[in-house]
């Protein structure tokens, strides 16, 4: 069956002439569909197999060769969840989709409100009030119908965290409520898992890594008995849209350092972000 | 005697900024936590205070041209 899938990406491929002068085989979304569809396998399948055989989908192109062919095999069979879908989660879940990672567990249990118009482009004046989940739903199949998505109209909670994750490799954080991060945080230390985290309010942001074992969210809110409140400066500055699609592209960016290389830059540091005067700045947490 | 310290306060503690604070000057030997009270900023506020890169605590002693950060507690997504 292989061979035969084999012949029919080499029949369909065609050698294209490269912005680096170099050449390379590939093949068109509407062939790697026609495949899939003949031959019983997913387009994600598809995908793979025309990776390793040296033939790159024309729609991961531009990936090349920041990302290499095996670099793009390792994502798209890579699974990644993503837990809030407003103003992080939002942007993070298009960018993910775009750069081709394979399977996506999408997590959150609100509906869009209008104060949600301001920063979470998922939201639209003509979809308030459906759950945000359905709207990246359907984002993210608009975009790559070849990524798997696991969607879940309920929000995470300490019940139901780890069977939520499933069998992710990687959890993001995408949350607004601090004390449900370290719901997460729990969970995906549970379940062996690295997890990427941020967090806004105004023109500030934060960012970091937590490996499991690392002492992660408690050095950077305190041990739980020390925290006599779950809200944090957004509830005063609130979220400015290009604070949020920044540390969205962050976190993204994280995602794909781990899953490529096993490790991050950003365990026990913290990456702080003032808009204002555009500082950035990388601290020690230990 | 004094000392200089560059201060940077983010989000919410900005309001506490003094005027130059980059070149911000306070007594010798004051910790982190004289700092904090002189600025007036709640001490629940400071979770994360952070001289030159690296975290600290509230007793930490300033040095002469440490680079001061404090950081409140940030939640929004």
């Amino acid at each position: 069956m292989k061979a035969r899938i084999q012949d029919l990406l080499a029949e369909a491929s065609s050698l294209q002439h490269q912005p680096d002068n170099t050449t390379r085989h590939v093949i068109s979304l509407q062939h790697t569909a026609d495949i899939a569809q003949r031959t019983g396998r997913t387009r994600r399948e598809i995908d793979i197999l025309a990776l390793e055989h040296d033939i790159v989908p024309e729609r991961y192109l531009r990936n090349l060769n920041s990302l290499s062919p095996k670099d793009q095999i390792t994502l798209l069979k890579s699974h990644a969840c993503i837990v809030g879908l407003g103003g992080l989660g939002g942007s993070l879940v298009e960018i993910l989709a775009r750069i081709g990672l394979g399977t996506l567990t999408i997590i959150d249990g609100d509906v869009f409100e209008e104060s949600n118009l301001n920063r979470q482009l998922l939201s639209s004046e003509h979809n308030l009030s459906q759950t945000k989940a359905s709207a990246a739903l359907e984002k993210i199949l608009t975009i790559n119908s070849s990524v798997h998505v696991l969607d879940h109209t309920e929000a995470m909670d300490r019940k139901n965290a780890v069977e939520l994750l499933g069998r992710a490799d990687i959890a993001v954080d995408c949350l607004d409520s601090v004390q449900t991060r370290f719901v997460l945080e729990k969970a995906a230390k549970e379940a062996g898992i690295p997890m990427v985290s941020a967090a806004v309010a105004g023109y500030a942001g934060q960012l970091t890594a937590i490996f499991p074992g690392d002492r992660g969210l408690a050095s950077i809110y305190g041990p739980v008995e020390s925290r006599p409140s779950t809200r944090g400066a957004e509830t005063v500055l609130g979220n400015l849209p290009f604070t949020v699609s920044l540390l969205a592209s962050l976190e993204s960016a994280e995602v794909v350092n781990i899953l490529l290389t096993g490790d991050s830059s950003l365990r026990n540091e913290l990456l702080l972000i003032d808009l204002k005067d555009h500082h950035f700045e990388k601290v020690r947490l230990i | 005697m004094t000392i200089t310290i560059d201060l940077r306060l983010f989000a919410t503690l900005q309001k506490f900024s003094p005027p130059g604070a980059g070149a911000y000057e306070i007594e010798a030997g004051a910790s982190v936590a004289t700092l904090v009270r002189l600025l007036g900023i709640p001490e629940i506020k400071a979770k994360l205070i952070f001289i030159n890169g690296v975290k600290c605590t509230l007793s930490s002693e300033l040095k002469d041209g440490d680079r001061v950060g404090i950081f409140p507690p940030v939640g929004g997504g």
